[in-house]
């Protein structure tokens, strides 16, 4: 059977090769760049490229001739010098100065990558297994940025999406010609926060802040992926940049603030057991699921099963305080900080009467608004 | 003493059967069992890479669970480096070292056997990772924290294997610095050793530099999982970027520790079958001497995108360039070793000049990365996984294969199969290339590496990746078959082997003898 499958497979291999040959688009270079910055990499690696052609052709040049040249099937005698300094000082002097002329270019991006100074906005992003926040803070407005692409796409149950793995719920919007200082920094475990169109890279690392910029001149949305292991899910954090015109920008500014001004919640609101399984249901997919999988099974060995555990089905507090302050030393993450009071509670309410955990247990948000003091 | 123990040596009463390997002092016996480890490895890692690029060839998740992919990618990593190729490099030293410099054997034949034993002790723990709770590490063989710290007992088990491996690497290197040292015939000056003999040399002593250096980091990991030491977390004021500094402290010499030995390999081939000396002897010595110094001051490379200073970045920027002058010496040296020789291109050769070309390959894309904008860039995409691949596969691997068709018939009496050998080789250098070529537009393109599943315009270049990968796979069964067809029999080898051969190791007969230059040789 599983020999029978693989050759299945096998066939489905060579078949969706032939048809992908047939209409390939093979990106040979850089993405295009499209800030300032992106511009000096793609011309610095063209310069390379050239020196490294030269240098391709005159050392493959050389031994090419003498394979085809001295070879012993043609006659060829072997000569016997050996030891030049002339020539092994100028073959150690040349390098060094194409080296310099390399260098020089490169200090200049070097510098210029570096120059966060007097950016026109600031944005805190964060990374979590396996998510990105973003945080306006002088807008004072933030939100999580989860990967969209259907589960079954990845499955292989449903057509890919022509952005398949590059697509979020919520991207970055920026204004464009603007100078944007992005601080980066991680919750967990260290991630990368990566759009090659920009230039951009930084590893976002858990405790410290580093800071990149970039200033984007096209409208237009730029993919990226999260370029530092992170986990099981590291190929799955994509990073969606909308560039927007300053007048677009400020209408979805205006918008962003409305929606968070709508949804502020009462946390002294006392709600009944369905609203808040419905209400964590929609907590759980987002934030639980990769790991404990909607299921509530987890993976074996992995990530412990909630269906039926000790924690979600005891005690009640206990429940409670570990999603808040997670488990240190492993992949579970302390929520506090990323949820509301009320997201705290729908989620630990579901999490307890979800599967078949029957506890019956309510947790209200001042339950949690209490603990946190 | 009856007749038949009088021509026996004293000591020569080695017991036959497993306990001969099990108890073995001798050093071509350690160094058998150095090679035969190495290449059970490679086929155990190999099947993973194999894994790798099946469920890399279509994009979706096709056999198996992201986890599982994380674990394949760190093994194949882990294995590869310290169960193939550091250990081949070993094995090869074990044989050559004492054979070339006219020694009866290694200094320390007792410690020599536990360095071997230690070996397989410390493969059975990684790859019995696969079958403990939650599998195999996973986060990467460069096992950055903090993402190291949250998994489970494979990863102590791992740490283990590290510190066993470590210590295995030091006390072979101490070995070999030691026969170095001490045991050369008379005559042989240290600007007389073969540049084999130099490059391990060198090498060892980057070793006994590094591998505590690794220890001491993997221990603070260590001690982070379970002994409440905060090393590299920021929350008990820690630094997981520290983690990165002193990894690769070790990892860049590390990097030259799999690829010196292959340098000198190579330095003993293109000669031979050049028919022609090495054109530039001293300059050979001591641009290997300056990689290895030079290897100690380029770490922070692997760490440009972590957010240093820019003064850091720019002198880890030059620093690395800097290495592309000795780098590009021995390059020209072995291309005027070539030139105006007599060539013949039996399989040794071949994998020697492939060697030639694509590590120099490696080489430029090494270049393009020592570029810290463009590094930037390319940082954790498939760029990088094609350069290491360029100058690992191509580079030492290739060295490797070039060796043991070089020196087989030596070890074992009898001229290997050389259509099969050609075939290993063609079979190779071609897929080799189908293989890893494409990874670098991938890289430029943006895909980043240690994924399981990619965007659709990625799908090509990995298609055409993963049919390389299943035919090199494939084709490596074949170096299988030669070597168990020279070690069973085949025609004669002459105690010279190669025309154009040098050195002490041509005048012993074939096979070379259990024992050795008891009396030492005389060096002109």
């Amino acid at each position: 059977m599983k020999i029978k499958r693989m050759l299945g497979s096998a066939t489905g291999m060579v078949l969706g090769l032939a048809t992908n040959l047939a209409h390939a688009a093979y990106e040979l270079n850089l993405q295009s760049p499209e800030t300032p910055i992106a511009g000096q990499i793609y011309h610095l690696h063209t310069l390379i490229m050239y020196v490294i052609l030269a240098i391709f052709v005159v050392v493959f040049g050389a031994m090419f001739y003498s394979i085809y040249a001295h070879r012993k099937s043609k006659g060829h005698q072997a000569a016997h010098f050996h030891e030049n300094t002339t020539v092994e000082v100028i073959w150690t002097i040349i390098p060094f100065f194409i080296l310099i002329g390399m260098a020089f270019p490169a200090t200049k991006t070097v510098l210029a990558m570096k120059d966060t100074a007097s950016p026109d906005m600031t944005i805190k992003v964060t990374g979590y297994q396996w998510k990105w926040e973003y945080d306006y803070l002088q807008q004072g407005i933030h939100f999580f940025s989860n990967l969209s692409t259907p589960r079954d796409e990845i499955d292989n149950k449903a057509t890919k999406d022509a952005h398949y793995l590059l697509e979020v719920d919520h991207p970055l919007v920026v204004p464009i010609g603007k100078k944007i200082r992005m601080l980066v920094t991680a919750d967990d475990v260290i991630h990368s926060w990566s759009v090659p169109a920009f230039g951009v890279k930084q590893d976002a690392i858990p405790g410290f802040i580093r800071d990149t910029w970039f200033k984007v001149d096209k409208p237009g949305i730029y993919r990226g992926q999260c370029s530092e292991l992170c986990g099981k899910d590291h190929g799955f954090m994509p990073v969606v940049v909308e560039a927007k015109t300053p007048e677009d920008y400020a209408k979805w500014l205006a918008d962003q603030k409305a929606k968070m001004a709508a949804v502020v919640e009462d946390p002294n609101k006392v709600y009944t057991l369905d609203e808040m399984k419905s209400k964590g249901e929609k907590v759980y997919t987002t934030h639980c699921a990769a790991c404990h999988q909607a299921s509530g099974m987890g993976i074996p060995g992995a990530f412990p099963a909630l269906n039926g555990s000790k924690i979600a089905t005891g005690d009640k507090a206990a429940h409670i305080d570990r999603v808040m302050n997670g488990k240190p030393g492993t992949a579970m993450a302390a929520f506090a900080a990323q949820l509301s009071d009320t997201e705290i509670a729908a989620v630990v309410t579901y999490e307890r009467n979800a599967w078949n955990n029957h506890t019956g247990d309510v947790i209200q948000p001042s339950e949690i608004k209490a603990l946190r003091k | 003493m009856d007749a038949t123990h009088a021509h026996d040596h004293g000591h020569d009463h080695h017991p036959s059967g497993l306990m001969r390997w099990i108890k073995t002092t001798n050093h071509k016996d350690i160094g058998t069992l150095y090679l035969w480890f190495a290449l059970i490895m490679f086929f155990v890692a190999g099947s993973m890479a194999m894994m790798i690029r099946a469920e890399l060839f279509e994009p979706g998740m096709q056999f198996m669970h992201p986890e599982f992919f994380n674990q394949l990618t760190t093994m194949h990593g882990l294995i590869m480096i310290f169960g193939v190729i550091m250990p081949a490099f070993t094995g090869f030293a074990n044989w050559q070292v004492p054979l070339m410099i006219g020694a009866p054997d290694m200094a320390f034949p007792r410690m020599n056997n536990w360095s071997f034993w230690l070996l397989p002790v410390a493969a059975i723990f990684l790859i019995g990772e696969f079958f403990l709770p939650g599998g195999a590490v996973a986060g990467g063989w460069t096992m950055y924290p903090p993402l190291f710290i949250q998994g489970g007992m494979s990863y102590d088990l791992n740490i283990f294997a590290v510190h066993i491996m470590g210590a295995s690497s030091i006390m072979g290197s101490i070995n070999i610095i030691t026969t170095i040292l001490n045991m050369r015939a008379p005559g042989m000056t240290m600007m007389k050793m073969p540049m084999f003999v130099w490059t391990w040399l060198i090498t060892a002593y980057l070793l006994i530099a590094t591998m505590p250096v690794l220890a001491g980091a993997v221990t603070m990991l260590l001690t982070d999982r379970h002994f409440g030491t905060h090393f590299f977390n920021a929350a008990g004021g820690g630094d997981p970027v520290m983690f990165q500094h002193i990894f690769w402290f070790f990892g860049h010499p590390e990097v030259y520790i799999l690829i010196l030995p292959a340098f000198g390999i190579i330095s003993q081939i293109i000669p031979t079958f050049a028919r022609k000396p090495l054109f530039g002897y001293a300059s050979m010595v001591y641009a290997t001497g300056s990689i290895a110094i030079l290897s100690f001051i380029v770490w922070g490379h692997h760490m440009f995108t972590v957010g240093m200073p820019a003064a850091g970045q720019l002198f880890f920027m030059y620093s690395t360039m800097l290495i592309a002058v000795p780098t590009g010496v021995k390059v020209f040296n072995w291309v005027a070793t070539m030139w105006k020789g007599s060539m013949t291109f039996e399989t040794p050769m071949l994998f020697a000049v492939a060697f030639v070309c694509l590590f120099t390959m490696g080489g430029f894309s090494g270049l393009v990365l020592a570029i810290t904008p463009v590094d930037i860039q390319l940082q954790d995409t498939y760029y990088v996984v094609a350069h290491f691949h360029y100058v690992l596969v191509s580079g030492a691997l290739f060295s490797i294969f070039a060796g043991a068709y070089y020196w087989l018939p030596k070890w074992t009496g009898h001229m290997y199969d050389e259509k099969l050998g050609k075939l290993h080789f063609w079979l190779s250098v071609i897929s080799m290339n189908i293989l890893f070529f494409p990874m670098h537009f991938l890289g430029l393109a943006g895909m980043p590496r240690r994924i399981p599943d990619y965007a659709l315009q990625f799908t090509q270049f990995n298609q055409i990746a993963s049919i390389g990968g299943f035919i090199f796979g494939a084709s490596q069964l074949i170096f299988l078959i030669v070597v168990l067809k020279a070690v069973r029999g085949g025609a004669k080898a002459t105690d010279k082997v190669w025309e154009g051969a040098e050195g002490l190791e041509w005048t012993l007969p074939s096979p070379a003898p259990y024992h050795t230059f008891e009396t030492a040789p005389m060096v002109k």
